[in-house]
């Protein structure tokens, strides 16, 4: 199990650290919260009882776990049988399960169409964009965990806090002094350029590359695939100028930065939007190189 | 509590330009929001930002196009203010780093587009929105500005004077996503909503599952009122299983449409004998309606869009990202087949009141990008205005707010004595849900400004927001939210899509009134506070009936055939009666109605009203 659980609290000061209510209240919300845990498992069971004669299902295994819920607390996998209709993706097979059978399954999601980057999942043993994953393309039963290497919030839903760090660490915006004159002067920029830095400004911070990268499970400050794309971006825009790439180059050389890359691919492999990971850490490891070797 | 200058909700293109707008102007700003920033649906945008750039070009075309394509129910000042603003404002984006698509000698690429009369359409690729929300949100990053992530605003504190136009808004009340906690927000110079679409109205549509159009039911349970709401585009080339939009730039760079027996219909059957394809959304969206409701379609459902003549090397360098989404989505290659493609809800014309300036008739309140309607787009949104339209106007809003001292706006805003009065025959008693508390024209204050600080102002909004949250919560073997959305979803989709008629609307009226009173027993299962995604499905779904009802009131209203909306029994547009826009007000949870006219006195013309011939 390679997904990371927050520290457990008990019962009582979780409740109380969300918001202090009087006791009375909080025992009866308990009680129910209890009550409600129950009946759902007696449910779902029932649910998936009904769903097994159905042939025409899919049979999911999802990843369950709610830090404030007694009997939600020990991570668990539930099973959902949905009924399988062409064209249907893991995530339209997961807000089945949702809307049908439980509305307390959570996991985020929001464009369903690849460009928001919100439900990278562990699926089948690969980190994948639920919503472009055909279920009609994996074994059976479907296995949906959250991302691993990333703290649990609830369900599927993980922590991306240290992922956004990560992505700002690297300066991730444009930067340059050299301006054209004139209001509504362009800054020129060849189509070859545009064409270099194209694949890497795809990228939708979907988490899916940081999470299969074996270097940044065990160094928690390696900047990891998409930071490092972010700053190929930028470092290659040819708009910035030499200076900036010099200055970017140093970010990228600290400690923690491209050395750390060990090319084994993960990244490349799982990204929902083919971006060459690793070949543009190895462009920017030899960038560096050769910034360096001015200097001798 | 909270406290900011200026607060902005949502952080697609309109809220984060906004953000940067008034730090530019020396405010202390932040954006709550219940996506990430680098979620929002703006990134889903494809087409381009059209802006008049070249030389051969001008703003007047550009005004004159976009007043044309809004079947003339656009406001004058507003759409040249659009014409105006946008060059400056993509030339900003592009200085901020933007990965436009690139000329030979290096400028950024312009294509034709729908119902322009110059190729003024700049692109990256056909992931316009994705660059251009990144890039503004690495704008943010670089500034500072301050994102209160996963915060789900839920209401706003605005004062309960009896006139909308005397009320005051504070403030907002938000909800940690993560934590369940609910906390006050205090802005001391102003609120701008910029909460986007409200495509999850229907259940074919190109938006994202979180675009339920929460800003615009916040301010209309605030009392501001809501205009042209029956407008709503379809787009003529979403793929069948999913509702993923396929962009215009397909057609614009020479798509064509085929119906089953392989007839390009838009010409054989004279639907747009001048510009075929790359007629206006709304001409397209009812030709390829018309194919399939006559036989012509294919399995009677879609027509086919196919660029293979185009080639493949055009193709990759153009298009690139369609052929991603038509292999994910509809399992078909557009280099080996033509794409299947039908009409689905993608973009609402109407939306809050604002003037040019983004300001609304509460003072201190705000609205910006799609929620807002200062009335750029009228009755159909031309393809590559949505984009222009959320950084011209997030930007003016923002500026505004902050305080920079602005132009006076032309055009008014709130109810005026002398305003057409409206009525419609409903079948039922449209309004509020029975026993939620919510039906005061006044969401939350509770009292006048001059009665309340302002603190105390947003602290009441707060305490009432958390009774609501309780009572939801409480009630957990009530109703599941998800059956009474989807019947919403499935009604408006049958009655209320692109062909339009008396009866269906008001079998409409009467499916949304049975959903008022099953929401009246709402309850949520889920009892934790940790992300718990099922209270805020519940309150989004309320979002999603009062809009569902705005939007089926207008379409009865108006008599008459313009732009994007279509009706059976008024087959003409009618000019001598209906160049004026729809207006609803809240009225303590009984809507009601009235009308405004028409500016079409532009800076030194006047725009002539002329039939569309496309």
């Amino acid at each position: 199990m390679s997904t990371q659980l927050p520290e457990q609290v008990d019962d009582e000061s979780s409740a109380d650290e969300v918001e202090p209510q009087p006791e009375a209240q909080e025992r009866r919300l308990q009680k129910k919260r209890d009550r409600a845990a129950e009946q759902e498992r007696q449910r779902q069971a029932e649910e998936a009882e009904k769903a097994l004669d159905d042939e025409d299902t899919y049979h999911l295994k999802v990843f369950r776990y709610d830090p404030e819920i007694a009997g939600k607390k020990e991570p668990r996998f539930d099973d959902f049988h949905v009924p399988f209709e062409k064209g249907m993706t893991v995530l339209d097979a997961l807000m089945y399960a949702r809307d049908t059978y439980d509305s307390s399954l959570t996991f985020r999601h929001s464009c369903r169409q690849a460009i928001c980057g919100s439900d990278a999942m562990f699926v089948n043993g690969s980190q994948r964009l639920c919503c472009k994953t055909q279920l009609s393309d994996l074994e059976e039963p479907v296995r949906i965990e959250p991302l691993p290497h990333a703290e649990v919030v609830k369900d599927l839903v993980v922590d991306m806090e240290h992922f956004y760090d990560q992505m700002e660490a690297v300066e991730p915006y444009f930067q340059t002094n050299d301006l054209p004159d004139g209001e509504l002067e362009e800054q020129r920029q060849s189509r070859e350029n545009r064409e270099k830095v194209k694949m890497s400004t795809r990228c939708i911070w979907c988490g899916a590359c940081m999470s299969s990268c074996n270097i940044a499970a065990g160094d928690n400050q390696y900047l990891g695939p998409a930071a490092l794309n972010k700053a190929y971006r930028f470092t290659m825009d040819e708009r910035e100028g030499e200076e900036m790439k010099q200055q970017r180059l140093e970010i990228l050389e600290q400690e923690h930065g491209v050395w750390r890359c060990q090319t084994q691919f993960s990244c490349t492999e799982v990204c929902p939007k083919d971006i060459p990971l690793t070949e543009h850490i190895q462009e920017l490891k030899r960038e560096a190189v050769k910034n360096n070797l001015k200097f001798w | 509590m909270h406290e900011h200058d200026v607060i902005v909700v949502g952080a697609g293109g309109a809220g984060l330009r906004a953000a940067i707008a008034a730090q530019e102007e020396g405010a202390d700003v932040a954006i709550v929001s219940k996506l990430h920033p680098v979620r929002s649906h703006t990134g889903a945008a494809e087409g381009g930002i059209n802006a008049a750039l070249r030389e051969g070009d001008s703003w007047q075309d550009h005004a004159y196009d976009t007043m044309k394509g809004s079947d003339y129910l656009g406001d004058a000042p507003a759409i040249e203010t659009l014409a105006q603003d946008s060059p400056e404002e993509v030339i900003q984006l592009e200085h901020w780093g933007m990965a436009f698509s690139r000329e030979e000698d290096g400028r950024v690429s312009q294509r034709p587009f729908g119902g322009l009369s110059f190729p003024r359409t700049t692109y990256a690729g056909a992931e316009t929105g994705h660059q251009l929300l990144h890039t503004m949100y690495e704008q943010l990053v670089k500034r500072g500005i301050e994102v209160y992530d996963e915060w789900y605003v839920l209401d706003l504190a605005v004062s309960d004077e009896p006139e909308p136009e005397d009320r005051s808004c504070h403030g907002v009340v938000g909800y940690d996503i993560q934590s369940g906690t609910i906390e006050g927000f205090r802005a001391r110079d102003g609120v701008i909503l910029a909460t986007g679409g409200l495509g999850q109205v229907y259940d074919h549509t190109t938006n994202a599952v979180a675009n339920t159009g929460d800003g615009v039911a916040m301010a209309y349970r605030a009392g501001v009122p809501i205009e042209d709401m029956e407008f709503i585009q379809f787009h003529p080339t979403t793929l069948p299983s999913t509702g993923v939009l396929i962009t215009e730039g397909v057609r614009g760079e020479g798509g064509i449409l085929y119906n089953e027996e392989g007839e390009r219909f838009m010409f054989e059957y004279g639907y747009a004998n001048n510009d075929g394809e790359l007629a206006s959304r709304d001409v397209v969206s009812r030709a390829e309606l018309t194919e399939v409701n006559e036989g012509r379609g294919i399995e009677d459902e879609y027509v086919h869009l196919d660029m293979r003549h185009l080639g493949e090397e055009r193709i990759v360098d153009r298009l690139e990202n369609i052929i991603h989404l038509s292999e994910d989505f509809e399992g078909v290659d557009p280099l080996e087949e033509p794409m299947p493609v039908k009409p689905g809800q993608h973009y609402a014309m109407g939306g809050i009141e604002t003037d040019e300036n983004g300001e609304t008739c509460v003072s201190g309140l705000y609205a910006a990008g799609e929620c807002a309607c200062a009335s750029v787009h009228g009755s159909n949104r031309l393809g590559g205005n949505a984009l222009p339209e959320l950084i011209v106007f997030g930007a003016r809003a923002g500026h505004h707010a902050a305080g920079r001292d602005m132009k006076e706006a032309e055009i008014p805003t709130g109810k005026r004595g002398d305003w057409e009065a409206g009525d419609v025959d409903t079948p039922v008693e449209p309004g509020d849900v029975p026993g939620t508390g919510a039906g005061d024209a006044v969401a939350d204050g509770g009292a006048a400004a001059s009665d309340l600080d302002p603190d105390e102002l947003v602290q009441r909004a707060t305490e009432r927001t958390q009774v609501r949250i309780e009572s939801l919560l409480d009630n957990e073997d009530g109703r599941n939210h998800a059956e009474i959305r989807s019947e919403v979803q499935e009604s408006m989709t049958q009655h209320v899509n692109v062909f339009r008629e008396k009866e269906g609307l008001k079998q409409a009226l009467r499916d949304i009134r049975e959903a008022r009173e099953k929401y009246a027993e709402v309850g949520v299962a889920d009892q934790s506070r940790t992300f718990n995604t099922d209270l805020l499905h519940t309150i989004e779904t309320r979002n999603i009936i009062d809009l569902a009802e705005a939007i089926t009131l207008g379409a009865l209203a108006r008599e008459e055939f313009r732009g994007a909306h279509w009706r059976k029994e008024h087959q003409e547009r009618d000019d001598e009666n209906w160049l004026k826009h729809t207006l609803l007000s809240w009225n303590g949870g009984s809507p009601e109605l009235w009308f405004k006219p028409v500016i079409l006195e532009g800076e030194d013309k006047r725009y002539e009203p002329k039939i569309r011939s496309y």
